[in-house]
């Protein structure tokens, strides 16, 4: 498989994630709320739109920002946080 | 009475999360392996950052290609679901000839594949084939192996033959759901046809349509055999979708790395397409049980 360190820990990063989220909906579960989407969404489904999105602003940035990549980071901590508070 | 707490029935779901595993998440972690690295053989391989999804990002070969496979798919769209509705409305509702047609409609689905790629390669050929032989008898220059257009006729009408039957029967499940006493109502207001349609047969299909949509869809949208096999993504790459594109540079050039990057960034696209429609299909339902 090839395994080198950054991908080891893109994965792992991944992984504790779900883990952290699975607890999070045992030990508060929650209901579902409305934002501005007009969907339906739970944690998990906040945490799939961020991961979702924040692969495209990473490409996004990759392809058309001149920035080393390492910034596009900090514009997917803005949309995550903006996806766990209006979505 | 208070409820007993079990939570080991989960357990019975780990064969599941076992097959998943090795079908897809330990082959999609290899894939991003191979994104980041470069390779020539060996099994050695150099590490090369994110090079591979700048390349692929910058590349006219990639964008063509998925170009080509967005207007696939959305004309093989627009030609099965409205083609698919229609055959369904103009189905008998029951009796004998309601099953015949039924049957006669999902004998295309069963069909494998690369035998619907072979009977259209053999159907459109100009020397034996009938479609390619007598279009050029009455005069209309066809020749899928040379003509662009022929080419692309050829694939998207092999696909509405392939698939539309799906539609249908997924649209006439739905139109059989629809009780009785809804046309009643609409007989005794005097409701037009189109208005019927409309305003409850159209309604009522909606979440099976939006179920052959999605199908469709992601089928269209992952096409590899069929055109393969007919036009081999020719003439030139006329016809090359993104698998076939996909294939030729992992497999024809040995280019895992680019291969790679190129593919992840297929995945995503699908990805995001399939949850718009399946955030789209699971709102529609919630609205219908309301």
């Amino acid at each position: 498989m090839a395994w080198t360190y950054p991908t080891a820990i893109f994965f792992a990063v991944i992984a504790l994630l779900l883990i952290v989220f699975t607890v999070l909906a045992i030990r508060w579960p929650e209901t579902p709320r409305v934002g501005i989407l007009r969907i339906e969404t739970t944690r998990g489904d906040r945490l799939f739109l961020t991961l979702l999105g924040s692969a495209f602003i990473n490409l996004i940035w990759l392809g058309l920002v001149p920035a080393p990549q390492p910034y596009a980071l900090l514009a997917c901590l803005v949309y995550a946080a903006a996806v766990f508070r209006f979505v | 009475m208070n409820k007993t707490v079990n939570q080991k029935a989960w357990f019975l779901v780990l064969p599941v999360l076992v097959l998943v595993a090795f079908s897809a998440v330990i082959p999609l972690m290899t894939v991003v392996n191979y994104s980041v690295q470069d390779t020539f053989g060996n099994n050695v391989f150099f590490w090369a950052g994110l090079d591979w999804f700048k390349q692929m990002l910058h590349s006219d070969r990639m964008w063509n290609a998925l170009g080509r496979q967005l207007s696939f798919s959305a004309i093989i769209l627009a030609i099965e679901v409205p083609l698919g509705v229609f055959v369904a409305l103009n189905m008998p509702k029951k009796g004998f000839w309601a099953s015949f047609c039924l049957v006669v409609m999902s004998l295309p689905l069963l069909i494998p594949w690369n035998v619907v790629g072979t009977i259209w390669q053999i159907f459109g050929r100009v020397d034996i084939g009938l479609l390619g032989y007598a279009l050029n008898k009455l005069g209309i220059s066809y020749n899928y192996t040379q003509d662009f257009f022929a080419a692309w006729a050829t694939v998207i009408v092999m696909d509405v033959w392939h698939w539309t039957s799906l539609v249908a029967l997924l649209a006439y499940a739905g139109l059989q759901s629809i009780p009785d006493a809804y046309y009643q109502a609409a007989k005794i207001d005097q409701a037009s046809r189109w208005k019927v349609f409309r305003y409850i047969e159209l309604p009522k299909m909606m979440g099976v349509l939006m179920i052959a949509i999605l199908l469709r869809f992601m089928d269209s949208f992952m096409i590899y055999t069929e055109p393969f096999v007919v036009t081999g993504g020719g003439p030139g790459n006329a016809t090359t979708f993104l698998s076939i594109d996909l294939v030729k540079m992992a497999l024809g050039q040995f280019d895992l790395g680019p291969a790679a990057a190129f593919s992840l960034m297929y995945f995503l696209v699908i990805l995001l397409i399939s949850y718009v429609f399946y955030t789209v299909m699971v709102n529609l339902d919630k609205r219908e049980g309301k």
